[in-house]
């Protein structure tokens, strides 16, 4: 019992920095229509963003965690300028869009594997790494700090999707752009917007997972399971991507704590293929239809 | 410079074993509009079992070959079965999948070599092979888009629904496409096992299925010509420039993105090779050139 509890809360705090990376992805597709392939590479620099910080200007947890979100929403909007701009003016279809971000993607990976270079880094001690016990439970306290930054950064989004009129803005463009456009939607606004979000939450997440483990410039590749999460949960939403990343992260802590450790990826992609067959649309997906 | 007849002819055997994966990757996303991730993982599966086939079976190439490409169509329908009737990005982000859970796969397997890989395989892929291989491929692609099947892929990249109401089976296009485009991937990925006698999953890593796309992309989407200069390009010029590799991947990332921004067709996109010598005819002789179908670029998206 004790072990399945440990596991718990160390599925949760994994799946909810997956939730983090997931919800940025939603958030474009939901526009956009389109798998944002570059993300991993925001997340990647949000990560070495925040370790510069942390070691040049020697911030605290919470400046280098603002530092990282600020430079990485920064990169974002200026990917979607230089990468997807070009692409939306002319209207072209939504294969154009996956390959540009394929093409920036491996353009920031390796533009980061060839000025840094391809080593291991690891963040300096920010926080007390002594485990916190409740009863018979040792719950690291990095684990705890993932889960509660997570949780406020999720809060703060949901807060503004639905209290603002910026976020009215945003669930419109979801509907139908078009359609919301002719409304007098500034829909060139609600993208970059998009962009922004989703990239500040890609700089925490790339942040807290550089903390968690180490900064790499494959650290991207990550992003392929926080991809899976936003299937599992359907693609386009943003509680499917929460919860389809915090049963993911569970799903495959328990997993590797139960089974081979080595089998852990594959664990994702057995599920996306069960997801698929049974329930297409995954579990909170609005059914995709074409309309003629 | 120094040039060595031996070099150059390593550097053919590789372009041929990526044409063929790239021929495969051309049917799929240049001409019925598909787009692939894990490519690696079909050559990774071809590779494997014909290395297999050939070291513990004593199977000739020709047969080994055979068996590497029926695995590959076999895992493909599979696979197909599932993901390619769904709508979005669904089919997409499962092939990413796909191919990462491959490598992983044959990373644990022992029998065939782990992560520690799989030395020994006979050295059976010559250059008399490898053009064998890729001119019977080129041939038979060509064919194959000439033919009614191909047309109605082409239909499915242009419009999947008016296709599908003109009574076209969607699904069944799909599959076949998918299928055979593994079975190219399969059999490129049997020239580079012969070739380099040792075979590592970390040779078919996401990053080497979206080179082989970015070659796709390069050369022309909907161009079997294209394909072949793209991967007769972008292989050759990075051996040339042995000492700026690290940077090739930034200049192929920063070319993508440039290519889509400007050029989206590629360098030939809808073209074949064919048109440009009927369009030279028609400049001599003095009649009027009818443009060919181009790849459509305004999409609906809604």
């Amino acid at each position: 019992m004790n072990v399945f509890l440990q596991q718990l809360i160390n599925g949760l705090s994994i799946g909810s920095i997956y939730a983090l990376m997931a919800v940025g992805y939603s958030l474009v597709y939901s526009i956009l229509n389109f798998s944002n392939f570059a993300h991993g590479g925001v997340i990647m620099l949000g990560a070495y963003f925040g370790l510069y910080a942390v070691n040049l200007i020697g911030a605290p947890f919470l400046g280098a965690i603002i530092i990282a979100a600020l430079c990485a929403g920064l990169v974002a909007v200026t990917l979607e300028k230089v990468a997807y701009t070009p692409l939306r003016k002319r209207n072209a279809p939504s294969l154009y869009f996956i390959i540009s971000a394929m093409g920036a993607s491996i353009f920031l990976e390796n533009i980061v594997i060839v000025t840094i270079g391809p080593t291991f880094k690891t963040y300096p001690e920010l926080i007390d790494k002594t485990p916190i016990s409740i009863g018979s439970l040792h719950v690291s306290r990095l684990d705890l700090l993932m889960f509660a930054v997570a949780a406020v950064s999720l809060i703060l989004l949901v807060l503004i999707i639905e209290k603002t009129k910026v976020g009215l803005a945003i669930k419109a463009c979801s509907y139908s752009s078009r359609g919301s456009s002719l409304m007098g939607v500034n829909v060139n606004r609600i993208i970059f917007v998009i962009f922004l979000l989703g990239g500040l939450l890609a700089g925490v997440a790339g942040m807290m997972f550089g903390m968690r483990y180490t900064v790499y410039p494959q650290i991207g590749v990550i992003t392929n399971k926080s991809f899976i999460a936003a299937v599992f949960g359907g693609l386009g939403s943003l509680p499917g991507a929460v919860v389809g990343s915090l049963l993911l992260g569970v799903i495959e802590t328990f997993a590797v704590a139960y089974g081979e450790s080595s089998y852990r990826d594959l664990v994702a992609f057995v599920l996306l293929i069960l997801v698929l067959v049974i329930k297409p649309s995954g579990l909170m997906g609005k059914v995709t239809e074409d309309k003629a | 410079m120094y040039f060595d007849w031996y070099y150059i002819e390593g550097i053919l055997i590789l372009v041929g074993v990526n044409l063929m994966v790239v021929l495969g990757l051309s049917l799929l996303t240049g001409f019925t509009g598909l787009f692939s991730f894990g490519h690696a993982g079909f050559m990774l599966i071809g590779a494997y079992v014909s290395a297999i086939c050939s070291m513990n079976f004593n199977m000739p190439f020709v047969l080994a070959m055979i068996m590497g490409a029926v695995a590959a169509m076999a895992v493909a329908a599979f696979i197909g079965t599932f993901t390619l009737n769904l709508k979005g990005d669904y089919f997409c982000i499962a092939t990413l999948g796909f191919g990462e859970s491959m490598r992983l796969i044959f990373d644990n397997l022992d029998y065939f070599g782990g992560s520690r890989g799989l030395p020994g395989i006979p050295m059976k892929t010559t250059f008399p092979v490898v053009i064998i291989v890729c001119v019977i491929a080129i041939v038979l692609m060509t064919c194959l888009i000439k033919s009614r099947h191909g047309r109605n892929m082409i239909a499915i990249r242009e419009e999947e629904l008016a296709s599908q109401a003109i009574g076209i089976n969607v699904f069944k296009y799909k599959m076949i496409s998918f299928v055979i485009s593994a079975a190219f991937a399969a059999i490129g990925g049997v020239l580079y096992a012969h070739y380099l006698g040792y075979l590592q999953p970390l040779m078919f890593q996401l990053t080497k299925s979206t080179e082989l796309t970015i070659m796709v992309i390069f050369g022309g989407l909907g161009s079997i010509g294209g394909s072949v200069v793209g991967a007769f390009v972008l292989t050759f010029i990075p051996e040339l420039f042995r000492a700026f590799s690290t940077w090739r991947l930034v200049i192929y990332g920063a070319v993508v993105v440039l290519i889509m921004a400007t050029r989206p067709q590629g360098l030939m996109g809808g073209y074949e090779f064919t048109d440009f010598f009927r369009w030279i005819k028609r400049k001599i002789t003095g009649k009027k050139y009818e443009t060919p179908a181009l790849l459509k670029e305004e999409g609906e998206q809604s």
